[in-house]
Order: C-alpha cells, then sequence, then structure tokens
C-alpha cells in the first residue's frame, strides 16, 4: 500500500548537503512530491521539509538512509502535523477581480500586488486545500501558478 | 603554533594518524602535497601504474590490516580512474580515506582542465565527501575523514582538495578528539532485544549462523567462534565472511548462496531460525526473496540500522557494534542454550552434506581449477593471504580454499570488480609482509591492472599471481552454457598475452604450467625465491562452478552437475 508521507529533516548547513539529500532520493528511486528547506533561525542547521510517498517498506529505508547521511541532525517523521503550502498566482486584469478576492479570503489569502495588467494573489493553506484552490482558480484563467511546496511542524 | 600550508597539513595529518603507506599517482592539482612528500619521510609512498590500483591497494592493505587504507590521487582523470576503487570498497565497507587534488576554487566550475565535479562523482559511492574551501578548516576535515571511515559501519571517504588550498597558510591545530553532533553510530546493542534473541535461540529446533561480513569488519571472529562451538549450532557463511571459522571447523555447513554447498543452501531454507551475524542479506546470497529462509524467524545483528530489514522481514533487529552486541550475547547464551537440543537438525545436515558434498571431478589429462586451489591450500593454508579477482576463480577460491583465519580471503564482493585482485594482494603484502601474498586470478582479470606488475617489482612486493588460464571470461561462458543455449558472445579469450614473457618484461619470474609436478614447481619456486611472480596455469577450457543457484532462483533448486 503506498502511503503519502512528510518528513523534516534537520541538517547541517554545509554546501553539498541538499544534494546529498536528493541524490540518496534519486539513486534509490524514491519520489519526492515537494521539498522545501530553510535555515533554522539562530542555528547552523537548517531544516527541509519532503513530502514523499511509498510503502511502508520504502518509507522505513528512507528514514534509515537519511539518517545515515553524516550532515544530518535528525529525521522526524511527522504523524500529528500541521501541514501548510503556499500558493501564488497571476489573474488577468480583465477578470473579475472582487470574486477573486473572496475566493483567496477563502484559503487565507489575499491580492498583494495589482500591474498593469495583471494582479497577483497568494493564499497559504493546508495542501489538499490548496489543490482545491488551484482548480477554483482556473475558471480567473490564471496565467502563472508557482507552489510553494509544504511546511510542516508537529502539533 | 606556526602556521602551514595546506600541503603541509596533508602530510602532517597522516603523520598524526599514523598512516605508514600511502598509495598514490601525481599530477599537476596535487603537485604541492607531493612536493611535501618529497620532503618528509613520514610515510611510505607507493607509486601504482594506475589511479584505480591506488585505490584497490589501499583496499587490500585495510583489509588485511582493519586499518585506514589512503590513497592521493589527482583532479580530473586522476579521481575519475579512482572511483572504481572507492565504489569496491564502498560495498565492502572498506574503512579508506582517498584525497584528490581539485583545480583552484578560483577555477571550479570553469570547465577548467582536469577539471571534474569529484565530490559530485564520488556522493553516491563513499561514506561521505568534502570539498576543502580553506586551509583553515582542512586539519579539522582531515581528522573527521579518518574518523569516519573508520568508525560505525566502516567505509571510504573522499576529501577533495583545490589546489590553491594546498597552498595557502594557516594554523595547524590537528583535533586529538572528533566529536559530530550528527553523527552517533549506536555501538551497544538494545539489552531487551538480545535478550529476547537468546531466548529465540534457545527455543528454536533448527537454528542456523548466517555469517557476514560484519563480522570480519568489527573483529568477533573469535566471539562468533566461541558462540558456535559452545551451542554447536550450524553456520553458513558469506563470500565475505570466510574464515570466520575454521575449514574444518565441525560446524561449518560452508558458503551459502548462488556458488554455495548444498547443505549450507538447504540448512537456510529450512531453518526455523536465522541468526544473522553481520550479513546484508545480498542477493547472490538470498536468492528469490520470497522463498528465502521462509520458515524461519530471523535474528539480525548490524551496525547499520538501514541493513536490518531492507530486504526481508527480521523479527529480532538488534542494532549495534557487533562486538559489543556478542559480548553481551554470548555469556547469556552460554547460561541458556543447550546444544543437544538441535542434535537431530545437525544429523539432517550433516546427510545432507553427505548427499551432496563440494566434489569435483579430478583429471590427470587437464588440470581441475579447483585442484589447483586446494593445492595452493594444501602448502600455505594459514601462512598466506589469498587475494582474488571477479569471476570463477573467485567462486573456487571461496568453495576449496581451506581459509583458517579472518582477514585471510580478500575479495571484492559486493561491486564485483575484475582488476581488484592484485593491486589489492600488492596492498596486503605492503600491510603484512611476513605473509605470502597470492593473488588468484583468471585471463581476463588479470589484464585489467597487470601494468602494476611494474610497482610490485618496484617496490618489492612479492605477489604470487596465479592465473587460472582457461581461454574465457569463465563466469560469463558458464552463464551462456546455461542460460543462453551455448552462444559465448565476446567470451572467448584464446588471443593472449605471452604471460610468461610480460611478467618477465616487468621484471617479475613468469611460469606457465600445465600439469600437477608442473604446478608444485613452479609455486614452490616462486615461494622460494620471493619475488613478484605470474604462473599461467592452463585449466580446463570447460570447467563450471558448481553447486549454482540460476540468479534468482531459490535457495533449494541448485545446479548441482553439469553434463553436456
Amino acid at each position: 500500500m503506498i502511503e503519502r508521507r512528510v518528513i523534516s529533516v534537520i541538517v547541517l548547513n554545509e554546501h553539498g548537503v541538499l544534494t546529498r539529500i536528493t541524490g540518496l532520493f534519486a539513486a534509490r528511486g524514491y519520489n519526492i512530491e515537494s521539498l522545501t528547506v530553510a535555515p533554522i533561525p539562530g542555528s547552523k542547521y537548517s531544516r527541509l521539509t519532503i513530502v514523499t510517498s511509498g510503502s511502508l517498506r520504502v518509507i522505513e529505508q528512507i528514514i534509515k538512509q537519511l539518517h545515515k547521511l553524516i550532515p544530518v541532525y535528525k529525521v522526524i517523521e511527522h504523524t500529528d502535523l500541521i501541514e501548510k503550502e503556499m500558493v501564488m498566482a497571476k489573474i488577468p486584469l480583465e477578470e473579475r477581480l472582487a470574486d477573486v478576492e473572496a475566493l483567496c479570503r477563502a484559503y487565507n489569502g489575499n491580492i498583494v500586488n495589482i500591474g498593469q495588467d495583471s494582479a497577483i494573489i497568494m493564499a497559504a493553506d493546508e495542501p489538499s486545500r490548496i489543490a482545491n484552490f488551484v482548480s477554483a482558480l482556473k475558471r480567473f484563467n490564471p496565467k502563472e501558478i508557482v507552489r510553494s511546496g509544504v511546511v510542516a511542524i508537529e502539533r | 603554533m606556526a602556521k602551514m600550508t595546506g600541503a603541509q597539513m596533508v602530510v602532517e595529518a597522516m603523520r598524526e594518524e599514523g598512516v605508514e603507506v600511502v598509495f598514490g599517482y601525481p599530477g599537476g592539482a596535487i603537485m604541492n602535497v607531493y612536493d611535501e612528500i618529497y620532503k618528509h619521510k613520514y610515510f611510505q609512498h607507493i607509486l601504482t601504474r594506475h589511479e584505480q590500483a591506488a585505490v584497490h591497494a589501499a583496499d587490500g592493505y585495510a583489509r588485511a590490516t582493519g586499518k585506514v587504507g589512503v590513497a592521493f590521487v589527482t583532479s580530473g582523470p586522476g579521481f575519475t580512474n579512482a572511483v572504481t576503487g572507492l565504489a569496491t570498497a564502498y560495498m565492502d565497507s572498506i574503512p579508506m580515506v582517498v584525497i584528490s587534488g581539485q583545480v583552484p576554487l578560483s577555477m571550479i566550475g570553469t570547465d577548467a582542465f582536469q577539471e571534474i565535479d569529484a565530490v559530485g562523482i564520488s556522493r553516491p559511492c563513499t561514506k561521505h565527501n568534502f570539498l576543502v574551501k580553506s586551509a583553515e578548516e582542512l586539519p579539522e576535515i582531515l581528522a573527521e575523514a579518518f574518523y569516519i571511515a573508520r568508525s560505525g559501519r566502516p567505509g571510504p571517504v573522499h576529501v577533495d582538495i583545490p589546489k590553491d588550498v594546498t597552498a595557502q597558510l594557516a594554523d595547524f591545530n590537528y583535533p586529538k578528539e572528533v566529536k559530530l553532533e550528527t553523527y552517533k553510530p549506536t555501538i551497544k546493542g538494545n539489552a531487551r532485544q538480545i535478550k529476547k534473541a537468546v531466548e529465540a535461540i534457545a527455543n528454536a529446533k533448527k537454528p542456523v549462523f548466517y555469517l557476514g561480513g560484519g563480522i570480519i569488519h568489527s573483529n568477533s571472529a573469535e566471539l562468533v567462534r566461541e558462540l558456535v562451538d559452545f551451542t554447536q549450532i550450524p553456520a553458513v557463511e558469506t563470500l565475505m565472511a570466510r574464515g570466520t571459522l575454521r575449514y574444518d571447523d565441525p560446524m561449518l555447513l560452508g558458503m551459502v548462496g548462488m556458488h554455495g554447498t548444498y547443505a549450507a543452501n538447504m540448512a537456510m531454507s529450512e531453518a526455523d531460525l536465522l541468526i544473522a551475524l553481520g550479513p546484508r542479506f545480498d542477493d547472490r546470497v538470498t536468492g528469490k526473496l520470497s522463498e528465502f529462509a521462509k520458515y524461519a524467524k530471523i535474528i539480525h545483528v548490524d551496525i547499520d540500522p538501514s541493513s536490518i530489514g531492507k530486504l526481508v522481514h527480521v523479527d529480532y533487529p538488534i542494532v549495534g557494534d557487533l562486538k559489543a552486541v556478542l559480548e553481551e550475547l554470548v555469556p547469556q547464551a552460554k547460561a541458556k542454550v543447550d546444544p543437544s537440543r538441535y542434535e537431530a537438525w545437525r544429523e539432517i545436515l550433516n546427510r545432507y552434506n553427505e548427499l551432496h558434498p563440494l566434489t569435483y571431478e579430478d583429471s590427470d589429462e587437464v588440470l581441475k581449477p579447483e585442484w589447483v586451489i586446494q593445492r595452493v591450500g594444501e602448502k600455505l593454508k594459514g601462512k598466506a593471504r589469498i587475494s582474488t579477482d571477479v569471476g570463477q576463480h573467485q567462486m573456487w577460491t571461496a568453495q576449496y580454499y581451506p581459509f583458517t583465519r579472518p582477514r585471510e580471503f580478500i575479495t571484492s564482493g559486493g561491486l564485483g570488480t575484475m582488476g581488484f585482485g592484485f593491486p589489492a594482494a600488492m596492498g596486503v603484502k605492503r600491510g603484512v609482509p611476513d605473509e605470502i601474498s597470492i593473488n588468484i586470478s583468471g585471463d581476463g582479470s588479470i589484464l585489467m591492472n597487470i601494468q602494476e606488475l611494474m610497482t610490485a617489482v618496484e617496490h618489492r612486493l612479492p605477489v604470487i599471481n596465479i592465473i587460472l588460464n582457461n581461454n574465457y571470461l569463465g563466469m560469463v561462458r558458464q552463464w551462456q552454457t546455461f542460460f543462453y543455449d551455448k552462444r559465448y558472445a565476446e567470451t572467448d579469450l584464446s588471443m593472449q598475452p605471452d604471460f610468461v614473457r610480460l611478467a618477465e618484461s616487468f621484471g617479475g619470474v613468469g611460469y606457465r604450467v600445465k600439469t600437477k609436478e608442473e604446478f608444485d614447481k613452479a609455486l614452490d619456486d616462486a615461494i622460494s625465491k620471493g619475488v613478484v611472480a605470474l604462473i599461467d596455469v592452463v585449466v580446463d577450457r570447460y570447467e563450471n562452478v558448481l553447486p549454482m543457484v540460476p540468479a534468482g532462483g531459490s535457495l533449494y533448486n541448485m545446479l548441482l552437475e553439469y553434463k553436456d
């Protein structure tokens, strides 16, 4: 049975560390659905949030193999967590922006910029809701959609 | 503290680590380091004739001594030549540090002359690697490299040093102790799990010890011998564990797996408990996974948690250093286990052994490779280290050589690297100079690093190469015989150099032998002369390695004989 998992990896901030992680996934044929990285404030570590999927055995191997990498400090396999993802999109100004704004608000978002011919909107919500948001956005003919990937924290 | 250049630091670090020999090959990007080697005599440098051989030699040295092997190579092609050596060591968990030169920092990424992304290439085939960005961080990185290579599950570590870093000046404070927050191998096994494992052993009816390479790396063969001796539980050895038990130990069923003995493979297939000590359940051992040890509960002790449960379900996982685990487990087993319990099981396995012993048909007309290996064993068992290349000769050696102790058998298991044997045997000879170093090779394998005859002669590393010459890439030919209807595509090696003259041209001694008498004479002569030698042994062209479990087949379905 294939399961979706969110894994946080705390790694030393050193060059090449991201390649080690992604290389591990690539070399073993594991799947990365999304990956976000940022330094942990006030430390020499960074936190990666990886969304992956696989059978239980594959997930177990992923965790063990991640542990094995020398710069990996900690691997957290989330069970009870809060997940958020951000999305930004460019909507043509001809669309009904009041409706767009209402939609954004429903997904923790708003219009963040209005330019000469398009408005930039954003929303931050649970990944599954972001997927709904993206499909609802379609009828406003978005020119570009950018998703951030998931960040997660234990409850 | 006086400032030092990065190059000086490299040499000083070798001294700090007690390195006695470095195998290597200089070039543009590592010249500063070589210039320092020229000035100091802290360690011996052995110039191989190919970087791959340098790394294999360091590997052989490490396998024979248990110390960290060291090799130096230059950037670009120097490094890429070393990759096969790194991968070989990685697959077999061999402690090693390989230092490569790199183009100057300012030129990295410009496709400079002899530039390659060395850390990018070595990442998947090393335990860890470093690109050094300044001389300041060099002492710490070098200390970490040695520490990582030898601790936990050992493995090769690669350090890539740009040329300008080797010229930079900085303070040299070599860390006395390495502490890495992010790297802490588990040494002690979980006490409860160990207790449970002992109970499982005591309650089993048909247990088998499945002995793996981790025993050699953790130097725990003595404890294993004690455990086997006391419990009287039959044992099988993987290729990497050969020598854990003496060849004549009554509990030893022989090698397990694709070319394992009938009794060993049947023991695995019928056991109700596998006591796996440091193996990694390689596919060459398990065969078809769904049929592997179907009736058995499994105890698996390994220092690498990712090894446990990777391929088969494990009932009693124990993560820890095998020696530390056995130190706890052996006394408990002594208190709990009753050896008489397994008598019926031992009898079954003895019958299997009598039914299908490891055997071959000897001949007076043509030399049989198995005979040659047995003969070497009769003459040298316990007195020589035996390296091999990869192929039929390797399997025959694993099957027929009477191994008496760990680190006696030096072979490339995981990667199966042809060309490994001879340079490794040089490293072995350098590591244990008082013992005879024999490389058993095939006519295919030996040509992959034969240029090292020059190194061996120059540095007086008297390796005796025994070539089991069947004018074929024998193992591939065997598969073509069994599975490809004898379509011998590109495996006929009838076109050959004159090995005797080849050896002589390098300053060694060559022999070509076709009979038992000639072989005895040649081997005696090579041993007594103590020189670099090559014995080209003409053997039966069509001999096959048997028994054989076809790849992906189940262990209990062995080809026991082949009649044309």
